[in-house]
């Protein structure tokens, strides 16, 4: 995925507004593509908690690099299939296959491979630890410590954070930690990155910001993206492809052929935002 | 009107002071004016005399000495064994299933009590006020122990556990450094009970140490080098505390709370 070359230029009004938060406007072009997504195929996956089905049945091809959006109501069974493929949940029944990564959580980054990463919705930093040693935290057991500081500030300026690498975690802003929780979940160049809601918790401004860094990054870098979100706005903004997801298993599969970079209040988009809308609120309504 | 800013800072540093010598000034005031008998208590001349002479003779010296020899064996013994098994019961669930209804029933015994027990045990040596120092530092720090790596914030657990940390890691990135600012609670607690206990052991039964020394000076009516014994815990007590309160603020700078202004 070389799309490295695509015109940047153009940045919502929106976002220009939010100028101490925003950043990534400036972002350098990131050194090389790494083209290494993993792709992610699931058959027939079934998880239960409790004896009561939150997936039944799923099937699902993921190709690699590509941008995939699962949306659905709270209680849909979307964060419950994003932590099954990164190994943090075991299948109760089916089959997770990643073409060109390891299963267990973290073993991959060891072997060579490009390993999985997840941005939570909520940073996870660790307070004790500089920022700039928190992003190294996404280097944990490669390379020798030199090195890893030196990945990790190279991160870090992708994100547009660089001046902030000696702070502590307490000293930022919402923005600013999730930036933080997104260079580490990138330093180690991932095959693939699992979103769970992670912009959920901003304010809209700052969330459109980071919707933008996302996607450019993506664009660089290539690896597989999965973003779980309930914001269907987000998911139009984002995504080439979007998953509503109802009672377990794939209710609608469509793709965007809207090109990028997005612009907010594209007609299309909010065309394609209100026909997924209407199916989930037509779903609450026979529920 | 504007007052130079030196001496704002000024005034705000001899605040916390004015109280103690108001209370030391009255004080000299009652005795030397005979309103309180210098039978019963001696002017704060009087104890800094007593203080001179009981070190120019080396008296006071030697006990200090052997005082803190005391509280640190004792608080080194206690605190190494409490924190290890706080760690141990924070980590292992079995360890906790086999050890911890156990403590918490010994906890409930004031560790003070022991000491006819104790004298019985070992006599009036060293090893009766180890005992009982390590004892009594013990609990806290094992409580607080315990506590802090319980409450240790899960998510982090899991995110080290995503980016691939080796249980040596999670353990020495995340939990410790989770769990430390309830163990320096336990810690400042534990260095009170230290104090406490050693006093206690060596006003009963001891043959020096600061303890005894105040003993010693019950017996012969020497109220000067009681009181002196007393101002001595008095500091000693405050120079851990405030000992323990700058290493918080190092290992703890991260934390807004424990932050230097």
């Amino acid at each position: 995925m070389l799309l490295d070359a695509l015109p940047r230029e153009t940045l919502p009004d929106a976002v220009s507004q939010r100028r101490e938060d925003r950043g990534p406007a400036r972002m350098p072009a990131p050194q090389a593509p790494t083209a290494r997504g993993i792709g992610v195929t699931v058959r027939d996956l079934h998880k239960d908690f409790g004896g009561a089905p939150v997936l039944d049945g799923l099937d699902l091809f993921l190709p690699a690099g590509g941008f995939t959006a699962v949306v659905g109501r709270s209680g849909c069974g979307k964060s419950t299939l994003l932590r099954l493929i990164l190994g943090l949940e075991e299948p109760t029944r089916g089959r997770i296959l990643l073409e060109g990564a390891d299963k267990k959580p973290g073993t991959a980054a060891r072997r060579g491979t490009p390993p999985k990463r997840i941005m939570f919705q909520e940073p996870r930093l660790l307070p004790w630890a500089r920022v700039v040693d928190n992003v190294a935290v996404g280097l944990t057991g490669l390379g020798s410590r030199a090195e890893r500081r030196d990945r990790a500030l190279a991160a870090l300026d992708e994100v547009g954070l660089s001046d902030k690498a000696g702070a502590w975690p307490a000293t930022l802003s919402g923005g600013q930690r999730q930036r933080v929780a997104l260079a580490r979940a990138l330093v180690s160049g991932p095959g693939l990155l699992a979103l769970d809601e992670p912009l959920g918790a901003l304010d809209a401004l700052t969330r459109i910001g980071m919707q933008d860094l996302i996607a450019r990054i993506w664009q660089a870098q290539g690896f597989t993206a999965l973003l779980v979100t309930h914001d269907v706005g987000e998911a139009v903004a984002l995504a080439d492809r979007i998953l509503v997801l109802d009672a377990g298993r794939v209710a609608l599969d469509l793709r965007v052929d809207v090109p990028r970079p997005r612009r907010r209040g594209d007609p299309d988009l909010a065309a394609l935002e209100g026909r997924i809308l209407e199916r989930l609120l037509g779903q609450s309504q026979a529920a | 009107m504007m007052r130079p800013r030196s001496l704002d800072r000024l005034r705000d540093a001899g605040l916390p002071w004015l109280v103690p010598f108001a209370v030391l000034a009255g004080w000299q005031a009652a005795v030397s004016t005979g309103l309180v008998s210098n039978r019963f208590m001696p002017t704060p001349v009087d104890v800094i005399h007593a203080g001179w002479e009981a070190g120019r003779t080396g008296e006071l010296w030697v006990n200090l000495g052997v005082s803190t020899l005391r509280a640190l064996a004792g608080f080194l013994v206690g605190g190494g064994i409490g924190f290890g098994l706080g760690l141990a019961n924070g980590l292992s669930r079995l360890s906790e299933r086999l050890t911890d209804t156990s403590v918490q029933m010994v906890r409930n015994v004031p560790h003070l009590s022991l000491i006819p027990l104790v004298i019985l045990w070992f006599g009036i040596g060293e090893e009766a006020k180890l005992f009982l120092v390590a004892l009594g530092v013990f609990f806290p720090i094992y409580a607080n122990t315990l506590h802090g790596i319980r409450s240790v914030d899960p998510a982090l657990v899991e995110m080290g556990r995503v980016y691939g940390m080796s249980n040596a890691e999670l353990f020495r990135r995340v939990i410790l450094p989770g769990a430390l600012p309830s163990i320096f609670v336990g810690l400042r607690y534990a260095l009170g009970i230290m104090w406490l206990t050693l006093i206690v052991a060596e006003t009963i039964s001891a043959s020096s140490g600061l303890g005894y020394m105040a003993m010693q000076a019950r017996e012969f009516m020497l109220v000067d080098v009681v009181v002196l014994a007393i101002l001595i815990y008095a500091g000693l007590g405050k120079l851990a505390d405030a000992l323990t309160r700058q290493v918080e603020r190092t290992c703890l700078a991260w934390n807004p709370a424990y932050r230097s202004a």
